[in-house]
C-alpha cells in the first residue's frame, strides 16, 4: 500500500488548488450550521442559568390592588413553592437633554432583604437602600442608551406627581431579558425603561401603602400549572385580577422564547440549506474529479488491487479534503457563533454572562455531513470506474462523438470559427454535466441571494407596518378606558391634526381547542391612521359587528376562517365571555392583532363610547411642545412615536443585520467561488492535452484561454438567471419555515439581492479566470506530445 | 500547380550551433543534447534516427520552438529562436511551422475539416482546408469526426492540419510509430508528395532504419550527439518501402 499512499499525497499536492476550493465549499456550510446551532444551544443554556440563579417566577398575576395579608392565602396556594407581592406602576420618565416621550416600568424590591423571586443582577453600583425614597435601580439597556452611571438623577411621573430619582444601580432582570414596552413591536432602549424601587417608597408614591398590585410565584416540583393558576384567579378576582398566567405567556420570556424559535429555525434551516447545497455540489465535483481519474483506476485495477483498495484509496483522498474544510468550518463557525451570541447580547436578550457551548454533537454532525457528501459522490464514479474492464477503463471515458449542434445546422456556422464551435460542441457533448456545472454555479447564486434576503424584507415590512397600515405619528394611551369625550381634548392641543381613539381590550381568543392570549382591537372603520390591509395590502374598512384576524391568527394559531364563531374571554372589568363571528382576515407581516370596530368592542363590552388610547397625527416641529403637554397630563399613561420607534429599531438591528451578512456573504461568497474554480479547473484537466496542441500548433495564449474561458463564461451567464430563479425557491423555503407570531417575512427580493447574488457568480468567475489564465500560460507543450491521452 | 523546389543546399532554414539540453533533476543533470552542429536546407528530406533517449524529439521540439535548449544557438533564416519571447515563438509556429504527432494530437470536438480550418483560419497564406484533405485523399471524410476515423486517416488529418498553412517547415516526431506497416506506408506517400511539390523541409524522425531510405539526408543521434551524418545518392519512393 506504500506506493499507493505516495500516490495520495502527490494527488493532493497536485489538486492543492482543487483541494483548498473544495475544502472552502464544506467550509461554507459547516461554519454556517455550528454558528447557528453554537449560537442556540449557547442562549439557551445562557437563559436557564440565569432563569434559576435568579428565580425566574412560574406564575405571574396582575391585579388593580389588593391588601397585603391576602397574600397569604395566595403563599398557601397547594404547589406554590415561593411567592412574592410587589407594586408595579406604569410610569412616564424625563431625561435632561432627551425631548422623546419616554415610558417606563416601576417595580417594587423589597424594603428588607434580598428580593425572593425576579431577583436582580447589579452590573454597575448597587441596589437601593432601604427607606432612601428617592434612589432606583434602572435597566441596563435603558441605563446604557441614556448613559447613566450611578449618581445621575432623572424625573418620573408616577400618579401624576412628578418625582426625582437617583440612580444607585444598573442591573438586568430575568422578568426583562427581552425589553419591550408594551404595545411596542420592537425593542427602543432609549424609550422605555424598567426601574426598582423600595418597596415602601414606591406604594408611598403610588398610592399603594398597604396592599399589591402584582403577585409572583414558583411551583414546587410535580404541582399542575393550570390549578395553581386557577387558585390564584379565584382569590385574585375580587380585587381587580386580570388572569394570572405562566411563563408562558410572560412578556419577556415569551419574546425570547419566539425569538429562540426562529433562531433554532435559523439553526437548521439555513445550515440545511448551506450544507445541502454544498454537499451537492461537493458531489458534483467529486465525481468529476475522480471521474477523470479512471485511466489509473483501470491500471489499478489491471495491477491487481482490490475494488477495496481502490475504492478506500479515493475515499481517502476525498477524507483529507472533507476533513480540512470540516475543521476550517468548526473554527470559523464558532468564531463566527461567539460575534453572532455577543451581537444577540447586545442588541436583544440581555442576560448578564454568556455561555458559549459548542456542543461535540455539533461537531460530529458536521464532519458527517461533510465525510456523506464527499464519499457518496466519489464512491459512485469509482464504481461506476471500477466496473468497467481494464482494457476499456484505459481508453478515454466516452467515445468521443460530436455532432455538429443545432445551432450550426441551423446555417450560422459561419458565425463561429473553430474556437467558438469547440466551445458549444463541448457543452452540448456532455448536456448532463454542463447542466450540472450550471446548477451549481446557480446554487451559489441562490445562497447569496439568501444571505442577503433580510434587509430588504425588513425594509418592506416596516414599509408596510408604518407606511400603510400604523400611520399615526403618535399612539398614546390611557391610565384606564375612558370616555371618547377625552378625544376632543386632545384634538383640541396645538399641534395636533389628527385624533382617532382606539379600544384595546385584553382577552384570550378561543376556537376550538386552539386559544391566543392578546387583546381585541377597537379602531375606527374609516380611520386615517391605523387601518387594517387586505390580502393585497390595500387598506380595508373593518366590518361592524365581528373581527377581522391576522392571517396568521386565524391560518395558523387558532384554525379559524371567516364565518366561523370565536369565543372572547375579556379579562378586563367583570371579565365577561362573547362569542364574537370573525368577518374577514388581514394580512399584517409584524405580530398579531384582532380588529373589531370601536363601536362594535364597545357594544360587546356593553359600555358607551369608551377608548383606551388614541392614535395623533402630529404636525412637524410641534411635537416637542406636544410631548410635554401629554407628560403633564395624568390620564396619559404612555405615549410611543412611530418615527423614533423605527429609526431606534434600525439602529438595534442594523447591528446585527450587518453582522449576519457579512457572514452570509462572506459563505455564500466561498461557496460560490469553490464552485465556479472547481468546474473551471475539471474543465481544465479535462482539456489541457487539446489546449496544449493547440498551443503548439501556433495558437496564442489569448486563443486557447478564449476557448476554455468562453466555456467557463457562457455557462457562468446561463447559471445567472438559473440562480435567481433558485435563490427565489430558497426564499420560499426561509419564508415558510420563519412564520411566527412575532413576523412573518414577506417573499420580497430586492434588486439589491438579485445583484448580490449575480456578483458572487461574476467575480468568482472573474477571479478563477484569472487564475486559469496564469495556469494556462504554464501548459506543458512537450509533455503532450508524448503521451497520448 | 505549385512549382517544385529542389534541395537547394544554397538556402540554410535551420542553422544549429551547440545546441546542449540539460535536464536538472534534483541531484542528476540529465544530458539530452551534449552540443549539435546542424544546418537545414529548404526543401529537404531529413530522417532523424537513434536509440531510444538519444534526444531525437528534444531537437525536434527545439527547432519547432516547443522548448529552449540550455545552450547554443539556433537560427531560422533571419530570426535567432533561441532566447525568444513566448509570444515570437508562437508566431514562428504558427507562420512557419507544421507539426505531426506520433498521437495526431487532433481536437476531438472538431471534424477533419474543421481541425485543418482551426490551423487555416490564423495562418496568413494557407489552402483551402478541403484541398489540403485531399491532398492527403480525404477529400471524401471532411465532415468526420477524429472518433469516426481510423488511426492512419487520423495521422492524415493532422499531415494535413500541418500542410495546410503553406508552412515552410514541417516537424514530423514518430508520424507511424501508432501505425502499422501498410497504413504508415500511406502516410509517408503524403509526407513525401508534400516535400515534393510543396517544397517544405521536412525532418522525420523514425526509429525505422528502413524509412530512412526516402530521406535526402539521414542524421543519425546517440546520446544527445550527432554519432553519423549520410546523403542516399538513391531516394526511394515510399511505396516501395516496407517493415
Ligand atoms: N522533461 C524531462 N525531464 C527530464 N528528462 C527529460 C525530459 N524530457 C526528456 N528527458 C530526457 O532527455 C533525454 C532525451 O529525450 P528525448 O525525448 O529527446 O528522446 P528521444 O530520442 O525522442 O527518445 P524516443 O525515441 O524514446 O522518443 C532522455 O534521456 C529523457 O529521459
Ligand atoms: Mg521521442
Amino acid at each position: 500500500m506504500r506506493a499507493l499512499d505516495l500516490k495520495l499525497l502527490r494527488d493532493l499536492w497536485h489538486l492543492r488548488g482543487q483541494v483548498l476550493a473544495i475544502a472552502a465549499v464544506i467550509m461554507g456550510g459547516v461554519a454556517t450550521m455550528v454558528m447557528s446551532l453554537s449560537t442556540y444551544d449557547s442562549l439557551v443554556s445562557t437563559r436557564d442559568r440565569f432563569y434559576s440563579e435568579y428565580r425566574f417566577a412560574d406564575v405571574f398575576a396582575v391585579l388593580k390592588r389588593a391588601p397585603e395579608p391576602l397574600a397569604e392565602r395566595l403563599a398557601a396556594i397547594p404547589g406554590v413553592e415561593r411567592m412574592e407581592t410587589r407594586v408595579r406602576a406604569g410610569v412616564k420618565l424625563e431625561v435632561a437633554g432627551f425631548s422623546d416621550p419616554i415610558t417606563g416600568q416601576l417595580l417594587s424590591l423589597p424594603d428588607v432583604g434580598e428580593a425572593r423571586l425576579n431577583r436582580l443582577h447589579i452590573k454597575r453600583g448597587r441596589l437601593v437602600q432601604p427607606w432612601h425614597a428617592d434612589e432606583v435601580v434602572l435597566s441596563d439597556t435603558f441605563a446604557d442608551a441614556h448613559g447613566f452611571q450611578p449618581g445621575d438623577t432623572l424625573a418620573a411621573i408616577i400618579h401624576g406627581k412628578r418625582k426625582r430619582l437617583v440612580v444607585v444601580g444598573v442591573a438586568v432582570s430575568p422578568e426583562y431579558v427581552y425589553q419591550i414596552a408594551p404595545g411596542s413591536m420592537f425593542p427602543d432602549f432609549r424609550r422605555y425603561g424598567v426601574l426598582w424601587m423600595g418597596r415602601s417608597a414606591l406604594a408611598a408614591a403610588y398610592d399603594m401603602d398597604g396592599a399589591f398590585n402584582h403577585a409572583s410565584l414558583t411551583l414546587a416540583r410535580g404541582a399542575n400549572l393550570q390549578d395553581v393558576i386557577d387558585r390564584v384567579d379565584a382569590i385574585l378576582a375580587p380585587y381587580g385580577g386580570t388572569g394570572a398566567y405562566g411563563r408562558r405567556h410572560q412578556f419577556s420570556n415569551r419574546f425570547l422564547t419566539e425569538e429562540l424559535k426562529q433562531l433554532r429555525t435559523m439553526a437548521t434551516v439555513f445550515p440545511a440549506i448551506f450544507l445541502g447545497v454544498a454537499a451537492f455540489l461537493l458531489n458534483i465535483v467529486l465525481s468529476r474529479l475522480v471521474a477523470l481519474q479512471r485511466e489509473q483506476i483501470a491500471i489499478l485495477k489491471a495491477f491487481g488491487y482490490s475494488y477495496a483498495a481502490i475504492g478506500w484509496h479515493y475515499v481517502k483522498l476525498v477524507l483529507v479534503m472533507a476533513a480540512i474544510g470540516v475543521a476550517a468550518g468548526v473554527a470559523l463557525g464558532a468564531w463566527f457563533g461567539q460575534g453572532l451570541a455577543h451581537v444577540y447580547r447586545e442588541t436583544t436578550f440581555r442576560f448578564p454572562y454568556l455561555d458559549y457551548e459548542l456542543d461535540a454533537g455539533v461537531i460530529a454532525i458536521a464532519f458527517a455531513v461533510g465525510a456523506l457528501a464527499a464519499v457518496s459522490g466519489t464512491l459512485l464514479s469509482v464504481v461506476r470506474a471500477v466496473r468497467l474492464s481494464p482494457a476499456e477503463g484505459m481508453r478515454a471515458e466516452m467515445p468521443e462523438i460530436y455532432r455538429t449542434t443545432l445551432v450550426e445546422r441551423m446555417g450560422l456556422a459561419r458565425w463561429f470559427a473553430a474556437p467558438s464551435r469547440m466551445i458549444v460542441r463541448h457543452i452540448q457533448r456532455r448536456p448532463l454535466k454542463s447542466l450540472l456545472t450550471v446548477f451549481g454555479i446557480a446554487c451559489a447564486c441562490g445562497l447569496m441571494m439568501v444571505g442577503n434576503y433580510q434587509r430588504g424584507a425588513i425594509d418592506f415590512m416596516v414599509d408596510v407596518q408604518f407606511r400603510q397600515a400604523a400611520r399615526e405619528d403618535l399612539a398614546l394611551s390611557f391610565i384606564e378606558p375612558t370616555s371618547g369625550r377625552a378625544l376632543h381634548e386632545l384634538a383640541a392641543l396645538p399641534g395636533v391634526d389628527h385624533v382617532e381613539g382606539f379600544r384595546d381590550v385584553p382577552a384570550i381568543l378561543r376556537f376550538g381547542q386552539y386559544h391566543h392570549r392578546g387583546s381585541v382591537f377597537g379602531i375606527q372603520p374609516e380611520g386615517e391612521l391605523h387601518r387594517s390591509l387586505d390580502r393585497m395590502l390595500r387598506p380595508v374598512a373593518v366590518p361592524p359587528g365581528g373581527v377581522v384576524l391576522t392571517d396568521h391568527l386565524a391560518n395558523e394559531i387558532l384554525h379559524v376562517k371567516p364565518g366561523d364563531l370565536l369565543t372572547v374571554e375579556v379579562l378586563e372589568g367583570s371579565r365577561p365571555v362573547r362569542q364574537v363571528p370573525v368577518l374577514g382576515i388581514t394580512r399584517q407581516y409584524l405580530g398579531v392583532s384582532a380588529y373589531m370596530q370601536q363601536d362594535s368592542l364597545n357594544t360587546l363590552m356593553r359600555e358607551g363610547a369608551t377608548v383606551s388610547g388614541a392614535y395623533l397625527a402630529v404636525e412637524p416641529g410641534t411635537e416637542r411642545e406636544l410631548y410635554a403637554r401629554l407628560n403633564d397630563r395624568p390620564r396619559v399613561l404612555g405615549m410611543v412615536a412611530n418615527k423614533a420607534a423605527i429609526q431606534s429599531f434600525y439602529a438595534t438591528i442594523g447591528e446585527f443585520i450587518l453582522f449576519y451578512n457579512f457572514v452570509a456573504t462572506l459563505l455564500a461568497g466561498a461557496i460560490g467561488f469553490g464552485v465556479v474554480y472547481n468546474a473551471a479547473r475539471i474543465s481544465l484537466s479535462e482539456r489541457g492535452r487539446e489546449l496544449a496542441s493547440l498551443r503548439v500548433l501556433g495558437f496564442t495564449h489569448g486563443e486557447i484561454a478564449y476557448i476554455l474561458l468562453g466555456e467557463l463564461a457562457l455557462l457562468t451567464l446561463a447559471a445567472i438567471p438559473v440562480g435567481f430563479a433558485v435563490g427565489v425557491a430558497l426564499v420560499g423555503i426561509l419564508v415558510v419555515a420563519f412564520q411566527s407570531e412575532l413576523y412573518r417575512l414577506p417573499l420580497i427580493l430586492t434588486p439589491e439581492n438579485y445583484a448580490m447574488g449575480a456578483s458572487v457568480v461574476i467575480v468568482s468567475a472573474l477571479l478563477s479566470g484569472l487564475l486559469l489564465w496564469r495556469r494556462l500560460g504554464r501548459l506543458d507543450l512537450v509533455a503532450v506530445l508524448k503521451t497520448r491521452e | 500547380m505549385i512549382p517544385r523546389m529542389p534541395a537547394d543546399a544554397s538556402q540554410p532554414v535551420f542553422v544549429a550551433r551547440g545546441l546542449t539540453k540539460v535536464y536538472q533533476m534534483g541531484e542528476v543533470a540529465v544530458h539530452a543534447l551534449r552540443g549539435i552542429d546542424l544546418t537545414l536546407y529548404r526543401g529537404e528530406m531529413v530522417v532523424l534516427l537513434g536509440p531510444s533517449g538519444s534526444g531525437k524529439s528534444t531537437l525536434l521540439n527545439i527547432l519547432g520552438g516547443l522548448d529552449a535548449p540550455s545552450g547554443g544557438e539556433v537560427r531560422y533564416l533571419d530570426h535567432v529562436l533561441t532566447g525568444a519571447s513566448d509570444a515570437a515563438l508562437t508566431r514562428f509556429r504558427r507562420e512557419h511551422v507544421g507539426f505531426v504527432f506520433q498521437f495526431y494530437n487532433l481536437i476531438p470536438s472538431l471534424t477533419a475539416r474543421e481541425n485543418v480550418a482551426a490551423v487555416t483560419e490564423i495562418a496568413k497564406s494557407p489552402m483551402r482546408p478541403e484541398d489540403a484533405l485531399t491532398l492527403v485523399g480525404l477529400g471524401n471524410r471532411l465532415d468526420h469526426f477524429p472518433a469516426q476515423l481510423s488511426g492512419g486517416e487520423q495521422q492524415r488529418v493532422a499531415i494535413a492540419r500541418a500542410v495546410a498553412k503553406n508552412p515552410a517547415v514541417l516537424l514530423c516526431d514518430e508520424p507511424t510509430g501508432a501505425l502499422d506497416s501498410h497504413t504508415g506506408v500511406v502516410v509517408l506517400e503524403v509526407l513525401e508528395k508534400v516535400n515534393r511539390e510543396l517544397g517544405t523541409l521536412t525532418v522525420l524522425i523514425t526509429h525505422n532504419a528502413g524509412i530512412a531510405d526516402m530521406a535526402d539526408r539521414v542524421i543519425r543521434m546517440s546520446d544527445g550527439r550527432i554519432a553519423e551524418e549520410r546523403h542516399n545518392v538513391q531516394k526511394r519512393a515510399a511505396h516501395e518501402l516496407s517493415w
